[in-house]
């Protein structure tokens, strides 16, 4: 499939994939590759590497992640995996320059913090605030335009595109406390297709909804993939990685994995990272976690 | 009367919609522990300066942001316990402004606590009104990120621990440019009981602060109004009508009213 930017010449997207994925776009099925996500803000992208050498993190005084070295190539689509308190969100935070690190240093390749997209865990945001469906989209916006520039009508039929691109067609005027988990969580994902940022980080996007939502954001992720951004998502869902990430970082007990999901998801790495069923994380991990 | 009116109607326009977003970052308490916060620092600037206005206001806007920095501070160290710390501050606060205030001669505790409409004079109606022309055009400037903050209060944005000082910076200088004529007791209700009771009205931002301050301007003309009849202090006055305000908007406001069948 090839994509035409304003002011490039025609590219083929960095990897196309040739294999049919369970949620990639098919006929009958909406496309999402051909809605607002590409024809009005996604050229195709060129983000480049980000490279992290020798990362350590502490939080509250503990190890989360110790010494990870590796590279996000650019239009990768990874997913981080790994039980609760193996640093998962806080290395997503670290990589959007909105957590300091221990040690080491994050190499964006000239990328501002800024333009890194970060969704954020569904239970982080205040539901009850009293903004609509539509305001939130369209503060994807404040990212491009600054703190102080006008969100004018251009920018709001835009947010509108976006939600009807998620599937909220009509809901854009509904306060965000009226929204069902799923729903929210879509207008999460146009607030991210408005904010059109070459690197895409999502935390735990798929935790709190239903198998039919989690399809339609699945081919949104499989449509920003196909235009190049690099996108990197926390998830728990070991087949989902398997089906739908080609490459996969597993974190925990201090050390990490990092390559093709295949390999990394191995049986026997997973057992090291104490993900499968028979070895629960230890308690005292999930009770820090909750703390 | 009418310097207190005309400062009043200022404060009113400016102080409930930084209510609004005290209330819906849940830090209603923040308000309190400034309010008992400013009155050591009005009691040192009037040791210092003298009762003027300007030496008290100062003393109270820095004491007022000590305060803030502090309670902050406490937020980031201490994690859960935060609320205790907040009620620990506050009161020692109000303690120490007590006592240093009765130290004093020639300083009516409970002019300072909760206002007199006759001490209004010039200086503390410029104070007033000078706190409102000021914390309108920042606070224009800061809503968008205090909006985005208020929304995922997690996400320390760059431009966020910068609003939220500002924020902070406007809500002591209207608590302590409210003083004089509401008292330093009274002049957070201004700000919080109209904001308050308008949650129960609208379901968006904007809806939110336009009826607190209508219902903040009702609140001050009707409780000056009684205040000068029945001769009660002026704060206690607007308080109690802005309070009244609440109590119906508690019972019969369209969203969460008590009231109302519930959906």
């Amino acid at each position: 499939m090839l994509y035409r930017n304003h002011d490039q010449p025609v590219v083929a997207p960095p990897s196309v994939r040739r294999r049919r994925s369970r949620f990639a776009p098919r006929p009958g099925r909406r496309r999402f590759d051909d809605g607002v996500a590409c024809r009005d803000l996604g050229l195709v992208m060129n983000p480049p590497s980000i490279r992290l050498d020798h990362v350590t993190l502490r939080r509250g005084g503990r190890e989360v992640l110790r010494d990870l070295t590796g590279v996000f190539r650019p239009g990768s689509l990874t997913a981080v995996a790994g039980p609760n308190g193996a640093g998962k969100s806080t290395l997503l935070h670290a990589l959007c320059g909105l957590f300091p690190l221990a040690s080491g240093r994050i190499d964006r390749g000239g990328l501002s913090p800024r333009s890194i997209a970060l969704l954020p865990q569904e239970g982080r945001l205040d539901r009850s605030f009293p903004i609509t469906c539509r305001d939130v989209v369209a503060l994807g916006w404040t990212a491009r335009v600054g703190w102080f520039r006008r969100i004018g009508p251009e920018q709001y039929a835009v947010a509108d595109r976006a939600l009807a691109s998620v599937g909220l067609d009509g809901l854009g005027d509904r306060s965000i406390g009226a929204l069902s988990a799923g729903q929210f969580q879509r207008s999460l994902f146009a607030r991210t297709i408005v904010r059109d940022a070459p690197v895409i980080l999502l935390d735990e996007p798929f935790s709190a909804i239903d198998t039919a939502t989690e399809a339609d954001l699945m081919a949104i992720i499989h449509a920003w993939h196909q235009q190049g951004r690099t996108v990197i998502a926390v998830l728990h869902d070991l087949d989902l990685i398997r089906a739908e990430f080609p490459e996969t970082l597993l974190l925990g007990a201090g050390a990490w994995q990092w390559g093709a999901s295949s390999d990394v998801l191995a049986a026997r790495t997973i057992r090291q990272a104490r993900l499968s069923a028979t070895a629960p994380p230890p308690a005292r991990v999930a009770v820090e976690e909750a703390a | 009367m009418r310097r207190a009116l005309a400062g009043c109607l200022a404060l009113s326009v400016a102080a409930p919609p930084l209510g609004v977003f005290l209330v819906l970052r849940r830090m209603s308490l923040m308000s309190d522990v400034l309010q008992h916060g400013v009155l050591p620092g009005i009691a040192i600037g009037a040791a210092v300066g003298g009762l003027s206005v300007w030496a008290m206001g100062a003393g109270g806007v820095v004491a007022g942001l000590v305060v803030a920095l502090l309670a902050g501070w406490f937020a980031r160290r201490t994690g859960m316990a935060e609320d205790s710390q907040l009620a620990a501050l506050y009161l020692v606060a109000l303690a120490a402004g007590v006592a240093l205030i009765s130290a004093q001669r020639g300083v009516d505790l409970t002019h300072l606590l909760f206002g007199s409409v006759l001490a209004v004079d010039n200086p503390a109606l410029l104070a007033m009104a000078g706190a409102a022309t000021l914390t309108l055009p920042v606070l224009a400037v800061i809503w968008r990120p205090m909006t985005l903050e208020s929304l995922d209060p997690g996400l320390p944005t760059g431009f966020g621990g910068f609003s939220h000082g500002c924020f902070l910076a406007l809500v002591v200088l209207c608590v302590v440019s409210g003083f004089e004529a509401l008292g330093t007791l009274m002049s957070v209700g201004l700000m919080m009981l109209p904001a308050i009771a308008a949650r129960h009205w609208s379901g968006s931002l904007a809806g939110q602060v336009s009826i607190a301050v209508a219902l903040a301007v009702t609140a001050s003309v009707l409780g000056l109004l009684i205040s000068f009849n029945v001769e009660i202090p002026a704060g206690p006055a607007i308080v109690l009508t802005a309070g009244g305000f609440w109590v119906v908007s508690l019972l019969t406001g369209p969203r969460e009213g008590l009231l109302r069948a519930r959906g």
